[in-house]
């Protein structure tokens, strides 16, 4: 029954979804306020009922209901219950009826919110919104319906993949998808300043903060994800230029350069068109992530072609909103007036050059992704596109975009004097590149890719805090700084911090495998590991074989690991799962290999010592806090009315 | 300088700019490329002699053999046509398991051994990584036509 029910509450939301994507729109165009009207309670009501079919699915996950056809594929009767929780989203049909849950969340959210915008504009934004749902909902239910029966029901389910279960995966998806779907709320207030024409600085006002809230939920998403990584996949890598993390990579970039955009429109009614494009990349890059993720198409592309269903409408839906918000914007965009005048040394330029900068790294990694594809499609041979080419092409790409960190937020708008900034900054400079060249020095000996990372991180540090210094003259104390500000200051101070938490680990890590009997010693980074051989133990879903591995440090003990090789029940699938002792400074890192003889007295046994690599999250983290005070800054809350006219007045603002 | 001259300018550096990166790109995708054989091609010496390419196939049954160092592996991936003998150090991926699909990226050895960097396994017991499948498709359709 429960099934069923989810089955037809999804369709009342198509219903109620299509009311919201036609309706409010046909109103705006012809000035019905009660058309305009329905978009608030046609929004939040699909959002009720695609939560009861989103709760519907979660019971049946929960009850172990193994007729439906979803859970058998991706559920156990001995997986922990946080886990069938969480197995809701972990395939194909849950994880879109969590997007649609997310995109209902972030409607309902802007319905909410949107009290003093006008009232053409939020149907505008509500009805593009609400045809987003109908095109993922109709999908649902033509293709992939979640609540599918599956007669005769499983005695048992065939489980949800081991890797999935681990507690980073349980907020890892939702997150991302929370940044993922937030840019469709920028791409709905840049289709309806398009069909407006109203195309100004408090429409750029009114994105920003939305913008800015869903790039901190993706951020957040993706480091979540380098961080399950990490700890999960056994290889102690946190990025691995894998489809997967370009597919939610690629979004942030074009996200990214979005928000610093956005500031120019806002503060000078600047790079009107420019910004609009880039919402519209932003969110065309989500929908490619999660088809790429969810598709099967990265597994193969073959499989992909053999369900002509699914392809076809997949790709229907991409060339829809990729094609008719072009389409919509050539037509458009050339109408909008450009903003005020500046010159090539200016704050404008900074971030136009800083915006050049991302979208070509986001091209090559759009290039480097979808090559392997195409030619695979074309039937021109099998390649892969490994890190290699993304180190080597992304790194110098990025640079010049940190180095344009450490000026742009100290450039004034319009225009600025490069010999004055020169006398701003030398002292900076001349730090940096001395922290760069010596600190290699001290650790290793020259190493040009430490000093080009130790410089930028330093560079970054210290236009943080003259910038800090330059604005206290003015307003005295730091809390009257506006929370923009503070936002701006602590991501790229989190920029920073990631930055040198990525050149340490890149560049002084160290690791070994290593054969190890019972009693056996080895050594790795002034660390003694002795391994104590493993025990046999069951767990609620697998067997584990638990390592016992003391590590000491001259001579006194300091603690001991654990790492673990498990085997689970249902798919019989091994998986190992490391130890890690982190702290500020350093983890350290023990895998099982496998036993290398009949009684699994000796196994293969990997270490690694990792320098600074939770620096590297944490300076996500800080990102992530930057962003939402960003985005709470009150002059979103406040001055939007007044706004209307050009915001000149604010040029001297953050 | 008047503004026309600067605008100029301006263009002429990001188009130089833009140029450089495109540069970048393109000479690393070069040097970045892995190709894929499946074993009855690099037999037949389709297969670069001094640059790495990736094989695929199946983990022959018992041939799984370990040096005393005890992590250098030696095993044979064939189509089910061709077999090659390969060589890595290392730990292996949880799901390399004899009879099942693999992927390994290494360089040709003396004597035709393939000198695995990196051996992959995708994590799902029943999955085949896409070029192991193609590899014994091939293999397959090759027989088929033998046969005739």
């Amino acid at each position: 029954m429960i099934p069923e029910l989810g089955h037809f509450v999804l369709i009342v939301a198509l219903l109620l979804a299509l009311i919201q994507g036609i309706l409010p729109l046909i109103g705006a165009q012809r000035g019905n306020t009660a058309l305009m009207a329905l978009a608030r309670p046609a929004a939040q009501g699909q959002f009720v009922f695609v939560a009861i079919a989103y709760a519907c699915l979660t019971y049946s996950f929960l009850t172990n209901d193994f007729s439906v056809e979803n859970v058998a594929r991706n559920s156990f009767s001995q997986l922990p219950e946080v886990y069938r929780i969480t197995a809701t989203w972990g395939s194909h049909e849950g994880s879109l009826l969590l997007w649609v849950l997310m995109l209902g969340f972030w409607t309902t959210a802007v319905s909410v919110f949107s009290r003093h915008l006008p009232d053409d504009m939020v149907a505008r934004v509500i009805g593009v919104m609400g045809l987003i749902s109908v095109g993922f909902l109709a999908f649902l239910l033509v293709t992939s319906n979640p609540f599918d029966r599956l007669l005769p029901a499983a005695a048992d389910g065939r489980d949800m993949n081991p890797l999935l279960q681990d507690w980073g995966m349980i907020i890892h998806p939702p997150m991302l998808y929370m940044g993922y779907v937030g840019f469709a709320v920028a791409f709905a207030f840049a289709i309806a300043a398009l069909i407006s024409g109203k195309l100004d600085a408090a429409w750029a006002r009114w994105s920003r903060p939305w913008t800015t809230v869903a790039w901190a939920f993706l951020t957040f998403g993706i480091a979540l994800g380098s961080w399950w990584a990490y700890r999960e996949l056994g290889w102690g890598g946190w990025w691995f230029w894998d489809p997967t993390e370009n597919a939610s990579f690629m979004p942030w970039l074009a996200g990214t350069a979005l928000i610093h955009s956005l500031a120019v429109t806002e503060k000078r009614g600047a790079f009107k068109a420019w910004t609009v494009l880039l919402a519209l990349t932003a969110f065309s890059l989500s929908l490619l992530g999660t088809f790429l993720v969810r598709s099967g198409v990265l597994s193969s592309v073959h499989a992909f072609a053999t369900d002509p269903a699914r392809g076809a409408f997949i790709l229907a839906f991409l060339a829809v909103v990729i094609g008719g918000s072009l389409t919509l914007y050539a037509w458009r965009a050339p109408k909008m007036l450009t903003g005020g005048p500046f010159t090539w040394f200016s704050r404008e330029a900074m971030l136009l050059a800083n915006n050049v900068v991302l979208l070509a790294a986001m091209g090559s990694v759009l290039l480097g992704t979808l090559y392997p594809l195409l030619m695979d499609a074309l039937g021109m041979g099998k390649i892969s596109v490994g890190p290699p080419y993304f180190n080597a092409v992304f790194v110098p790409v990025m640079a010049p975009a940190l180095f344009l960190m450490g000026v742009g937020p100290l450039a004034r708008w319009k225009g600025d004097s490069l010999p004055d900034m020169v006398a701003r900054l030398k002292w900076a400079l001349a730090i940096s590149v001395a922290t760069g060249l010596l600190l290699p020095l001290t650790l290793k000996g020259f190493n040009p890719w430490a000093t080009l990372g130790f410089t930028l991180s330093a560079w970054i540090l210290l236009t943080v805090l003259i910038g800090f210094r330059e604005r206290l003259k003015h307003s005295g104390r730091l809390a009257n700084l506006p929370r923009g500000y503070w936002g701006m200051q602590l991501a790229h101070l989190g920029m920073a911090w990631g930055v040198a938490g990525i050149t340490l680990v890149a560049n002084y890590q160290q690791e070994i495998d290593v054969r190890m009997k019972v009693g056996d010693h080895t050594s790795l980074a002034g660390y003694t590991f002795t391994f104590q051989g493993t025990t046999e133990e069951p767990g609620p879903n697998y067997r584990v074989a638990k390592g016992t591995v003391e590590v000491s440090k001259e001579g006194k003990q300091l603690f001991v690991l654990h790492p673990e090789k498990r085997i689970y029940n249902a798919s019989g699938m091994p998986m190992t799962e490391a130890d890690i002792h982190p702290n500020f400074f350093r983890d350290v890192y023990v895998a099982l290999g496998e036993p290398l003889d009949e009684d699994a007295k000796t196994w293969a046994v990997r270490i690694f010592h990792k320098p600074f690599i939770n620096w590297l999250w944490l300076g996500a983290l800080l990102m992530v806090i930057g962003g939402f005070m960003a985005a709470s800054d009150r002059r979103y809350r406040i001055a939007v009315k007044k706004s209307e006219a050009p915001a000149g007045a604010a040029a001297q603002g953050a | 300088m008047k503004s026309r001259h600067k605008k100029l300018l301006a263009i002429g550096l990001g188009v130089a700019g833009l140029g450089v990166i495109a540069a970048l790109v393109l000479n690393a995708f070069q040097d970045n490329l892995v190709f894929f054989f499946s074993p009855t091609q690099v037999i037949a010496g389709e297969a670069p002699k001094d640059r790495a390419f990736r094989i695929g196939g199946l983990v022959e049954a018992d041939s799984v053999k370990r040096d005393p160092d005890g992590l250098t592996v030696r095993f044979l991936v064939t189509d089910t046509a061709k077999t090659i003998p390969v060589t890595y150090k290392g730990i292996l991926p949880d799901l390399f398991k004899e009879g099942k699909g693999v992927v390994a990226e290494g360089k040709l050895g003396e004597g035709g051994m393939f000198m695995a960097t990196q051996v992959l396994a995708k994590h799902d017991e029943n999955y085949m990584p896409p070029e192991a499948a193609q590899a014994l498709e091939q293999a397959q359709k090759a027989q088929a036509t033998l046969s005739q």
